[in-house]
C-alpha cells in the first residue's frame, strides 16, 4: 500500500514546486487542480474500495478540486480580463528555494515526530507540511488575488493530507463539509475579485493596503 | 589503485580520439531533424587538424595567460576524464574522496577558459566569461548535490564504487537534473546557442572569439571532452554499469552516451533558447531535482 501512495505524495510535492516556479497564472491553477485530483484518489488507496461513502467522497473531491474550482478561477480570470503573468513579490528562484528547503525540513522533521507505526513509513506528514508551507509562500509572495487563492487551496490540500492520517477515525462527512466550505469560499472570492477589478482596474492586492474615507 | 602505463595510454588515447565524435553526431541529428544533409560526422576532426596548422594571432594586450589558460583548461579536463571510472574497468586513479578532485578539476578548467577570455581585454569576452561563471555557480551546486546523493546511496566516497550500483527510486530525478546540468555546462541550446554569431547573446562562443590556431583547437577539443565526460557521468549515474561483465557494460556505455548525444541534438532542434532572466530558474530546478534525489537516497537508506 505504501509505495504507490508515497509516489503520489511525491508527485504532489513536485506539483507544489511547479506552482512556486511557474510564471503563468494558468500554470499555477493547473498545478493546483492536478494536485487536488491526486489527493482525491488517495483515500481509495488507503482504505481500498470498502464502502460507497469513501468512493463518493473521492469522486466528489476529484470533480470539485480538479474541475469545478479551477473552472471558477479560470472564469474569474476571463471575466476580470487580467494578464496571465504572475506578479511575484518574492521572486521565483527564492520562492522555489524556500519551497525546496521547506520540503527537506518537513521530511527531516517528520523523522523525529512520534508517529504511529503505520504512518511512519509513508510521506503523509512531510507531504502535508510541505504543502502547507508552499501555500504560505504563495499567499505571502504573490501580488495577484488569483495566485493567492491558489496558495490558499494548496494550503488546504496540505490540511487534507493531514486529515488522511485520521481517515479511519473521522466520518467522511467532515471531509465533505470541508469541501463544501472550500467551494463556497472560492465562490465568494470570485465575487470579491470582480469587485476589486471594478474598483481598482486591477487585481493587485498591494493597492488594498491604504485606508481612505 | 594505480593502473599500469599501457592501460593509461590506451585510456587516454580512447578519450582523446573519441571525444570530437560527439559534436559531429549532435550536428548530424540536428541536420536530420531539419531535413538537411549536414556536415560530416568527422567535421570536428578536420577543423582541429586545420586549426592546428594555423598561426596564432595575439592581442598586444594579452599576457602569456592567453595561451596558458586553454592549456590549463585542457589538462584539467583530461585529468577529470581519467578519474571517471568506465564501468567494470574502473578508474585509472581511484582513492577515497576522488570526487572532490574531479569537481575541482572541472572548476579549474572553467577558470582557465575564463582567464584566457579576460586576457584579450575585449568587452565581449569579459561578458561571456561573466555569464559562464555565473551559470557555473548554479550548475556546480547541482553537480555536487548529485554526487552527494550517489555517495549517500552507496555509502562510499570514491567514484568507482559510487557509480557502480543503481540509485533506486531517485534515478529519474537524478537523470533529469544531470541532463539539465549537461546542457548548461556544455553551453547547449536552452542556455546558449553554439551556432549563434551575435556577440551579445553568446556565452561560450563569446569567450573564445579572439582565440585562433592551436589554442582554439585545444579549447574546442576540451569542450568536446567535457561533453563526453558529462554524457558518461549521466549514463553511469543512472545505469548500474559497474556490476556487469565487460562486454555488455561497454555496449551499454556506448549506447547510453549515444542516447544522451541524440537527446541533446533533439533538444537543440526542438527548443528555443531561454531568455536570460529565465536561466537561473531552470538551473535552480536542476539543483532541486538533484536535492530531491539526495533526500530520497538519505531517507531510503535510513528506512
Amino acid at each position: 500500500m505504501s509505495e504507490p501512495l508515497n509516489l503520489l505524495i511525491g508527485l504532489a510535492m513536485g506539483l507544489n514546486l511547479l506552482a512556486l516556479g511557474s510564471s503563468r497564472l494558468l500554470a499555477v491553477i493547473r498545478a493546483m487542480s492536478v494536485q487536488g485530483m491526486v489527493l482525491g484518489v488517495m483515500p481509495l488507496m488507503i482504505v481500498g474500495l470498502s464502502g460507497w461513502n469513501v468512493l463518493f467522497v473521492a469522486v466528489m473531491t476529484v470533480v470539485i478540486k480538479g474541475f469545478f474550482i479551477p473552472g471558477l478561477l479560470r472564469r474569474a480570470m476571463r471575466a476580470a480580463r487580467i494578464t496571465r503573468e504572475v506578479e511575484p513579490i518574492i521572486d521565483f528562484v527564492p520562492s522555489l528555494l524556500l519551497g525546496a528547503g521547506g520540503t527537506v525540513a518537513a521530511v527531516a522533521l517528520a523523522r523525529v515526530l512520534p508517529l504511529l507505526p503505520e504512518h511512519a513509513g509513508t510521506l503523509l506528514v512531510p507531504g502535508a507540511l510541505a504543502s502547507v508551507l508552499t501555500g504560505f509562500v504563495l499567499l505571502i509572495g504573490r501580488a495577484k488575488a488569483i495566485s493567492q487563492v491558489c496558495g490558499y487551496l494548496i494550503l488546504e490540500n496540505g490540511i487534507y493530507l493531514f486529515g488522511l492520517l485520521l481517515l479511519e477515525a473521522t466520518p467522511v462527512l467532515v471531509e465533505f463539509g470541508v469541501l463544501l466550505d472550500l467551494t463556497v469560499g472560492i465562490f465568494v472570492t470570485g465575487i470579491i475579485m470582480d469587485r476589486i477589478q471594478r474598483a481598482f482596474d486591477s487585481l493587485d492586492t498591494r493597492k488594498l493596503t491604504v485606508l481612505r474615507e | 589503485m594505480i593502473a599500469g602505463g599501457g592501460a593509461l595510454i590506451f585510456r587516454l588515447v580512447l578519450w582523446l580520439m573519441l571525444a570530437p565524435l560527439l559534436p559531429g553526431i549532435i550536428n548530424k541529428v540536428k541536420a536530420w531533424v531539419a531535413g538537411r544533409r549536414g556536415p560530416p560526422v568527422l567535421q570536428l576532426y578536420y577543423d582541429l587538424a586545420r586549426l592546428w596548422q594555423k598561426s596564432v594571432v595575439m592581442s598586444a594586450l594579452a599576457s602569456p595567460g592567453f595561451i596558458i589558460g586553454p592549456a590549463v583548461a585542457w589538462v584539467a579536463l583530461t585529468g577529470a576524464a581519467l578519474l571517471l571510472p568506465l564501468g567494470p574497468a574502473g578508474a585509472l586513479f581511484s582513492f577515497r574522496g576522488d570526487f572532490l578532485l574531479m569537481i575541482y578539476l572541472l572548476a579549474l578548467s572553467r577558470f582557465g577558459t575564463a582567464w584566457a577570455a579576460l586576457e584579450t581585454g575585449s568587452a565581449f569576452e569579459g561578458m561571456g566569461a561573466a555569464r559562464e561563471v555565473s551559470y557555473a555557480v548554479l550548475t556546480e551546486a547541482a553537480v555536487i548535490t548529485a554526487i552527494l546523493s550517489l555517495s549517500v546511496h552507496s555509502g562510499s566516497t570514491s567514484l568507482a564504487t559510487m557509480l557502480a550500483p543503481s540509485v533506486g527510486a531517485g534515478v529519474v530525478l537524478l537523470a533529469a537534473g544531470l541532463f539539465i546540468v549537461l546542457l548548461a555546462e556544455n553551453c547547449r541550446v536552452p542556455f546558449d546557442d553554439p551556432n549563434t554569431h551575435l556577440e551579445l547573446t553568446m556565452v561560450h562562443e563569446a569567450m573564445v572569439l579572439d582565440h585562433s590556431g592551436p589554442p582554439l583547437a585545444v579549447i574546442l577539443h576540451g569542450a568536446s571532452m567535457k561533453l563526453l565526460f558529462f554524457a558518461l557521468l549521466l549514463t553511469e549515474a543512472v545505469l548500474p554499469v559497474g556490476n556487469l561483465a565487460p562486454m555488455p557494460a561497454a555496449g551499454i556505455l556506448v549506447a547510453g552516451v549515444l542516447a544522451v548525444t541524440v537527446g541533446v541534438g533533439l533538444v537543440e532542434s526542438l527548443l528555443a533558447r531561454l531568455a536570460f532572466r529565465r536561466v537561473p530558474l531552470l538551473l535552480t530546478t536542476a539543483f532541486i531535482l538533484c536535492l530531491f534525489a539526495l533526500l530520497l537516497a538519505w531517507k531510503g537508506g535510513a528506512a
